[in-house]
């Protein structure tokens, strides 16, 4: 199942940058498929991008809003909600485990030889704190005199963007490297933070600063496929806590907001097959079979 | 006197998946409505360089 999720990260992030052409045209992709949106946090001015980004669309239709509404143009970014919404209550944070590519950068990341550390879990509330400010109130309320805000998330913070696009258009674009300054050095530091705190603790963007993973989060309790613990099973060794990529103690909190359903828990740790996949409340994989009997629900 | 043979429980289907996919597909069709993919596409046609750090 390791294998399965390494394949799919690879070719989600293969799909949502697959225009290959960029050496030779030096500019974006500008075709009909940006219109859809990459499930994962993978920044749109990206050359190869395909897909949009979420986060980076909704900033910039709230940072304009005013503007369009001065223009009777009613953007409020439902479309962009909308979309996150209907993925996020489909999948989850399952999205970030499968399908983020910038994800994917942290794991492989975290696999050189280091000595490893943990992440303090007060510092999960942080990406939160991007989400509701930097993705939402300060691009929608700290506008200048033309009433325009500025996508703050994207300009100040992404790490992804920066490593997806910034250096990218820097080495397509020999002519911009006069214009960088104090904000793209600031922002190749974060990058730099990001890469190293990578490689000794596990997704540390996903766990703090992501306001994508943030949004999925918030759908822990309701999505529709989801892992279930059997609790006539479990019988608390532990096992699945030593495991987890996110530091989820999945036998404490099922429905922990952290976890991104790698299954890691499922397939590597659990010897009491008190772990399953379910969908909307049925169960999926070999959950079935082991159900000879009536058991809990939870 | 046949006896009654032990059913499985069958675990009850969540609703709230399906309110909730039903609410966001509403607040996406709006979106829709108004005409936001189109500037969505267009923003995302255009390189924002203040926006990956550069400029």
């Amino acid at each position: 199942m390791e294998l399965l999720r390494k394949w799919v990260q690879i070719v989600v992030a293969l799909v949502t940058n697959g225009s290959w052409s960029f050496p030779f045209t030096r500019t974006l992709y500008q075709g009909p498929l940006k219109v859809i949106c990459a499930p994962g946090l993978n920044c749109y001015s990206c050359p190869a991008a395909t897909s949009y980004c979420a986060i980076g669309s909704l900033q910039q239709l709230l940072a304009s809003l005013r503007f369009a509404l001065e223009n009777g143009q009613y953007y409020f970014g439902l479309s962009v909600v909308g979309i996150m919404g209907v993925l996020g209550t489909i999948f989850g944070r399952m999205l970030c485990g499968w399908a983020c590519p910038f994800g994917f950068v942290q794991e492989l990341l975290h696999k050189l030889p280091t000595r490893k550390f943990g992440i303090p879990r007060a510092l999960r509330y942080g990406k939160y704190g991007f989400l509701v400010l930097f993705v939402i109130l300060l691009p929608l309320l700290y506008v200048d005199e033309f009433g325009t805000g500025h996508p703050w998330f994207c300009k100040f913070v992404c790490p992804a963007g920066t490593l997806e696009a910034g250096l990218p258009m820097l080495w397509l674009q020999p002519n911009l490297r006069n214009t960088i300054g104090l904000l793209f050095y600031n922002k190749l530091m974060i990058l730099a933070f990001f890469v190293l705190w990578s490689v000794v603790a596990s997704r540390p963007f996903c766990r703090t600063t992501c306001p994508l993973g943030a949004f999925y989060a918030l759908f822990a309790k309701v999505q529709l496929l989801r892992l279930r613990l059997d609790t006539s099973r479990c019988t608390n060794c532990k096992a699945c806590h030593h495991v987890c990529p996110t530091g989820v103690k999945f036998n404490e909190r099922p429905d922990d907001p952290e976890c991104i359903s790698c299954l890691a828990c499922m397939n590597k740790a659990c010897q009491f097959d008190a772990i399953s996949l379910e969908i909307g409340g049925l169960p999926l994989g070999h959950a079935e079979k082991r159900r000879t009997a009536p058991t809990p629900l939870h | 006197m046949v006896p009654r043979t032990a059913h499985r429980v069958r675990p009850p289907v969540r609703k709230a998946p399906l309110v909730s996919i039903t609410f966001f597909l509403v607040l996406w069709l709006i979106g829709v409505a108004t005409g936001e993919p189109q500037r969505v596409l267009e923003q995302a046609w255009q390189v924002c360089l203040s926006c990956i750090g550069i400029g």
